[in-house]
């Protein structure tokens, strides 16, 4: 997936999501060297503890726990429901929102604490006005993440 | 310091009014706050006025354009749902601060239908539905799972807080819907953002509200029979914590605003006759009952089950139907909170009134985040 990510140039969805050539997608934190608070985002003020230019990069953990979620059923037009919004603490720091994937959408099947997986991938198919293609990240129950690339 | 009182406050009928403009429905609720109170524009001497949807376009001197250009100060506030509660709360700054002894607070919003947040950005690919959902009823669901992570809450429990708060507003006149809906109705409604169905989720309406403060002297010079002491007011914002920036926290800065206005009101929960907080969701609700000290963390789930947050319960709860069945117009909702408790407080509140109703406490959350908080009590001794 990597190889041919390369080759069409998919942007980052966000800015906190990197892909670097020839190597595996990452999430990059700014944790700040003063309290270890984790940021999305390039900043240079901590807002926890007020701190400046003490911002530090940091490769966020691409595993984590789920924990919070819902499931949309009722979206806007065009975006495909249902659709679980995980909201995923990773592993060292960093919380995360995105799609959780490769369960189904139903409370009896999510389980609230469960460890997942940050799997990288194609953004759905969305482009933006130029035509751009872009990567994203999801996420994915760490048992069925196992041994497959997404 | 001068106390603070409501000498006059009211809403208007909350509905659907596409054919009148943001000023007009603020003048209307101005209007009938100066005739509850009985004074007259001209006796007004500065005016707070909070609406969202034209928040760039000086809604508060629009409305005087309509109600009278006395050329009195004029600001217009915008703090998400916490709107309205942010322009009384200025109105009673200042006149805490000594600096007026008569001022007008005016929330007034219209609104379109469906939902809010997570709209499309400007530049890039949207990200709804690809990085989770930023719509409002999703982010309540995620903020109701956590606590049944937390608490084991259930889906039913979540739910029988809108039977309960549409049960209240069938009493209310100036409700958007007067309907009941049994639970396995609530339940059975179409799913929005589990666990939020449909009738968990608020009515996006128009409306306005308004009220007059006062200061102590002129609550003694124009009579005190109906005025509403304003005990404590509160405006936090959202302290920093690990998950803000994909997990809105609507209790942090819920806790800290109830623990202020409750040292400033010297009182503590257990004496509050009832409470207007911010049920945008269903979910909201449950987790507002632990943030604002009526009951431990943990049971919120109980008091929904044994009924204690009904009308007849130990401490009733959005007597007047919520924002999930009044209505939320987004910058009336602060007001229109406070006007209930004052209706309350005052013993006018008819078939839904609260007996022996003495203090009470209103609740909203911007998110973004604002929290206000406000503690009244009635002046006059029951007849």
């Amino acid at each position: 997936m990597s190889s041919e990510a390369e080759r069409s140039g998919p942007l980052p969805v966000v800015p906190f999501l990197k892909l670097p050539p020839g190597a595996e997608p990452y999430l990059e934190g700014h944790a700040c060297g003063e309290c270890e608070a984790v940021f999305l985002g390039a900043r240079t003020v901590c807002s926890r503890c007020g701190a400046r230019d003490r911002m530090e990069t940091r490769r966020l953990a691409d595993v984590g726990t789920l924990h919070t979620y819902s499931i949309v059923h009722r979206s806007f037009p065009g975006i495909e429901v249902p659709y679980v919004s995980a909201v995923v603490d990773l592993e060292g720091g960093g919380c995360v929102k995105g799609n959780l994937i490769g369960v189904e959408p139903d409370p009896e099947k999510i389980a609230l604490g469960m460890r997942v997986q940050v799997v990288y991938g194609d953004a759905l198919g969305r482009k933006d006005r130029d035509g751009n293609a872009y990567t994203s990240y999801f996420f994915e129950p760490r048992a069925a993440a196992d041994g497959s690339a997404r | 310091m001068s106390g603070v009182y409501v000498l006059g406050i009211d809403m208007m009928k909350f509905g659907r009014f596409p054919d009148r403009t943001v000023p007009q429905l603020g003048a209307e609720a101005a209007l009938m706050a100066l005739d509850d109170a009985r004074v007259t524009i001209q006796q007004v001497q500065a005016v707070y006025c909070g609406n969202i949807g034209e928040a760039n376009a000086m809604v508060g001197q629009r409305v005087l354009h309509q109600i009278g250009q006395t050329g009195v100060p004029v600001v217009n506030c915008a703090n998400a749902c916490a709107t309205g509660a942010t322009a009384f709360r200025e109105a009673w700054v200042a006149i805490r601060a000594g600096l007026y002894d008569v001022a007008l607070a005016v929330g007034v919003e219209q609104m379109g239908r469906g939902l809010l947040g997570g709209g499309a950005k400007a530049g890039g690919i949207s990200t709804e539905g690809l990085l989770g959902s930023g719509t409002m009823p999703a982010v309540f669901g995620e903020a109701g799972l956590e606590h049944t992570r937390k608490h084991g809450t259930t889906f039913e429990q979540f739910a029988k807080v809108s039977v309960k708060n549409h049960h209240h507003s069938t009493l209310n006149p100036k409700a958007m819907y007067q309907l009941e809906t049994p639970l396995e109705t609530v339940m059975g409604a179409e799913m929005i953002a589990y666990p939020n169905t449909k009738l968990m989720c608020s009515v996006n309406v128009d409306g306005a509200a308004a009220a007059v403060l006062v200061s102590e002297r002129k609550a003694r010079e124009l009579g005190l029979a109906r005025a509403v002491r304003v005990k404590a007011s509160v405006l936090t914002s959202d302290p920093w914590q690990a998950r803000d920036l994909v997990l809105p926290d609507v209790s942090t800065c819920t806790r800290n605003a109830a623990a202020q206005a409750y040292e400033m009101a010297a009182i503590g929960p257990g004496e509050l006759d009832l409470v207007e907080l911010h049920d945008c969701f269903a979910t909201a609700e449950l987790l507002h009952y632990e943030n604002l000290g009526l009951c431990d963390d943990g049971q919120a789930g109980r008091l929904i089950d044994e009924g204690e947050t009904a009308l007849g319960g130990r401490i009733p709860v959005n007597v007047s139907g919520g924002l999930l069945s009044k209505g939320h117009p987004l910058g009336a909702t602060g007001i229109a909170n406070i006007y209930e408790v004052c209706t309350q407080l005052r013993g006018e509140a008819g078939k839904r009134q609260v007996a022996g109703a003495r203090i009470g406490l209103t609740h909203v959350i911007g998110l973004g985040s604002a929290c206000g908080v406000h503690v009244l009590e009635r002046v006059a001794q029951a007849s």
